[in-house]
């Protein structure tokens, strides 16, 4: 199955630019389907990044957090070539993960 | 029973880390080395309403208004289930941000822990039930600082 993490990170300057975008619903726990019964929230709690094993960057989610969630960040001390690893874990303890060479 | 208090008192030590209040001690690059947990998920924070509380919630201090902070979202949402908000601070030594909805039905959205070395930048998208204050908090030298600007929102972003 295709990662349902797309990455794209940058190298520039010294200062890395990461976009990350991940397909995942999302659901407030406020909504309701179509028979109104309220749809239980399901949503990323936990999203990190790694570069040569260090966090550079950790993501809190709440269920406010838009469906397919998009986050920007930048980070020193990467070079292009190198790995980031973006790894994300779901309040149902679900987690999926991909790695990504810096351009 | 010792081993088990001692393991609590551990797990609050690096917990205070995380919220700031151990900024410059020696227990940073041990809260650096440690991965984060789906355990350190601030549940609390994540479920009060209001934005003083939950900044009170998840960090443990007040925050002052900053006018270092510069958050970027729309003055008029269109679409409140999606709305891009950025922030970015001048703000020495942070080590995290939180972006809070003041009118959703817990204010927080997220909090990014930002280690040494990362930029105290970060662009998210979130959900807004309706016209509300965004609150960009920003923990730099161990204090809290805050920015607020409003958005109107045409289609509430929590009925799905």
């Amino acid at each position: 199955m295709a990662s349902s993490i797309r990455v794209r990170a940058v190298e520039s300057g010294g200062i890395t630019s990461l976009k990350a975008l991940v397909r995942h619903p999302m659901d407030s726990g406020f909504a309701k389907d179509s028979s109104g019964n309220v749809i239980p929230a399901y949503f990323i709690q936990l999203l990190t990044i790694t570069h040569q094993g260090k966090e550079v960057f950790v993501a809190h989610w709440g269920p406010a957090v838009s469906k397919d969630p998009f986050l920007e960040c930048r980070f020193k001390g990467a070079k292009k070539g190198d790995e980031v690893t973006i790894s994300w874990v779901d309040n149902k303890g679900k987690s999926d993960s991909t790695t990504a060479k810096i351009g | 029973m010792i081993d088990q208090r001692r393991r609590g008192f551990l797990k609050g030590v690096l917990g205070a880390s995380v919220v700031g209040l151990t900024v410059g001690s020696g227990l940073i690059p041990l809260r650096a080395q440690a991965a984060t947990d789906v355990a350190d998920w601030p549940e609390k924070a994540f479920k009060t309403p209001g934005v003083d509380e939950t900044i009170a919630e998840l960090y443990g201090m007040e925050a002052s208004e900053s006018d270092q902070i510069s958050l970027d979202l729309p003055t008029i949402a269109q679409n409140g289930a999606v709305v891009p908000v950025s922030v970015e601070t001048a703000l020495p030594n942070v080590t995290a941000i939180a972006l809070l909805v003041a009118k959703n039905p817990n204010a927080l959205a997220a909090a990014f822990d930002i280690p040494e070395g990362t930029v105290p930048f970060v662009s998210n998208r979130l959900k807004m039930a309706e016209t509300t204050d965004v609150v960009a908090v920003v923990i730099s030298d161990g204090k809290a600082y805050k920015a607020t600007q409003n958005v109107k929102v045409t289609v509430g972003g929590c009925g799905g």
